[in-house]
């Protein structure tokens, strides 16, 4: 499993990617997080509003930070 | 009428803190508030209060509004419009769609990307950080009414003519191409609940006092420091209303400052205090709050500097203007 964390680098983009990490690591799971940064690639996903999290090229949400218990619903 | 004065003054206004604070500062402190000090003191820890309660309420009243308008469908709403009504809407929504400055690009390359005239989108991007719902509530609470309205109106017709005047020189040219290609998926809008709305208004109270707490306790600081220790004469001799360009200097000393409209208010409120033209301040906050090298620089990755310059020239001219305006109809408005 591939999940992106889109984001320009603001705070809030920081704590989706650490929030992303953890649900990952406390679901026990193999999955990839991979920080997409460049504003070429965020676009392509249709996003008008980061940080933005996209799970196997799918966006599940955007221009909010989920939780940790959030971020483990999408990854089921 | 009474009771709407009544409201307007303990609500808004909140005298019963003034009285509060008074009390606190006179009766714990046993310092008179006509003192230098006490006055200071007591400028101080009323605004800081003021600000962070109303702020707390209205951005969570103002975000419940906004929810209704995120960006995906407000770039749906402008895309159905054109000329200069496109450019009104977009000044008009860009007063209640939730933005933050960090995420400006995106929006920028967004409404671009599915067609709008970038005319549009700089009205929107000038009247977002310029009039939003809750900077207005505030402005009614320092100044009054009357002052709140116009700053409305012509902050709307400030984002209009700012982005008819980019339509009108045609220039999409100065924009990066990669803004143009390969079109943009559309998102599926995402259906909110009561609960979503409610839970979006507490995450957006918590969000905006983190970012801007302490640009609230400088402007207050500045603002009491201005209030009690800096004398009337500097302040009139650098800024003051018979000076002609006060506005120029208070302008172009906020164009290049960041700092939120929460901040900024306490020091234009301050300034009008010690005899500054009302329009000289509300220049320095429009220009604080609308132009900051910070966001010129986000845009500089989208826009060429030909575009860049344009925008920053028409938003600049337009803020001179306004501030000379409110200078000399200040008597319709205090």
């Amino acid at each position: 499993m591939i999940i992106k964390v889109l984001g320009t680098g603001c705070a809030k983009c920081k704590s989706l990617e650490a929030n992303a990490r953890q649900a990952v690591a406390e679901m026990g799971i193999t999955a990839e997080v991979v920080k997409v940064q460049d504003m070429k690639d965020i676009m392509a996903f249709g996003v008008l509003r980061t940080p933005a999290l996209v799970v196997d090229e799918k966006v599940v949400v955007y221009g909010k930070v989920p939780t940790v218990e959030e971020v483990k619903a999408f990854l089921k | 009428m009474f009771i709407f004065e009544w409201l307007n003054n303990q609500l808004l206004k909140m005298e019963w803190l003034f009285v509060l604070v008074q009390k606190l500062v006179e009766g714990v402190f046993g310092l008179s508030i006509q003192d230098r000090l006490g006055g200071s003191i007591h400028f101080f820890i009323y605004d800081v209060i003021k600000i962070f309660i109303l702020l707390s309420v209205l951005i969570f009243s103002v975000s419940y509004i906004q929810s209704f308008f995120p960006p995906e469908r407000t770039r749906k709403i402008l895309g159905r419009f054109n000329g200069i009504s496109a450019n009104i809407l977009g000044a008009l929504l860009g007063t209640i769609t939730p933005f933050c400055s960090c995420s400006s690009i995106p929006l920028f390359i967004g409404f671009t990307n599915a067609g709008l005239p970038i005319g549009v989108t700089f009205s929107f991007l000038i009247s977002s950080p310029l009039v939003d719902l809750a900077s207005v509530l505030l402005l009614a609470s320092i100044f009054n009414w009357r002052i709140a309205i116009a700053y409305v109106v012509v902050g709307l017709v400030l984002a209009v003519i700012g982005g008819t005047v980019i339509s009108k020189l045609k220039m999409e040219e100065y924009v990066e191409p990669f803004v143009f290609s390969n079109k943009m998926m559309e998102m599926e809008q995402e259906e909110l609940t009561l609960k979503d709305r409610i839970q979006f208004g507490k995450d957006q109270v918590m969000d905006i006092i983190h970012k801007v707490w302490l640009y609230v306790l400088i402007g207050v600081g500045i603002g009491a420091a201005i209030h009690n220790y800096i004398p009337e004469s500097i302040i009139s001799a650098v800024l003051g209303q018979d000076k002609w360009y006060s506005v120029v200097l208070a302008t172009f000393v906020g164009v290049p400052m960041y700092a939120d409209i929460f901040g900024t208010l306490p020091i234009a409120e301050a300034l009008v205090v010690k005899g500054v033209g009302l329009g000289t301040a509300l220049s320095f906050m429009m220009a604080v709050t609308a132009l900051s090298m910070p966001s010129l620089i986000l845009l500089k990755k989208v826009v060429k500097t030909r575009l860049l310059v344009t925008f920053t020239g028409i938003v600049t001219v337009g803020i001179l203007i306004i501030g000379y305006t409110f200078n000399a109809f200040v008597h319709l408005f205090l």
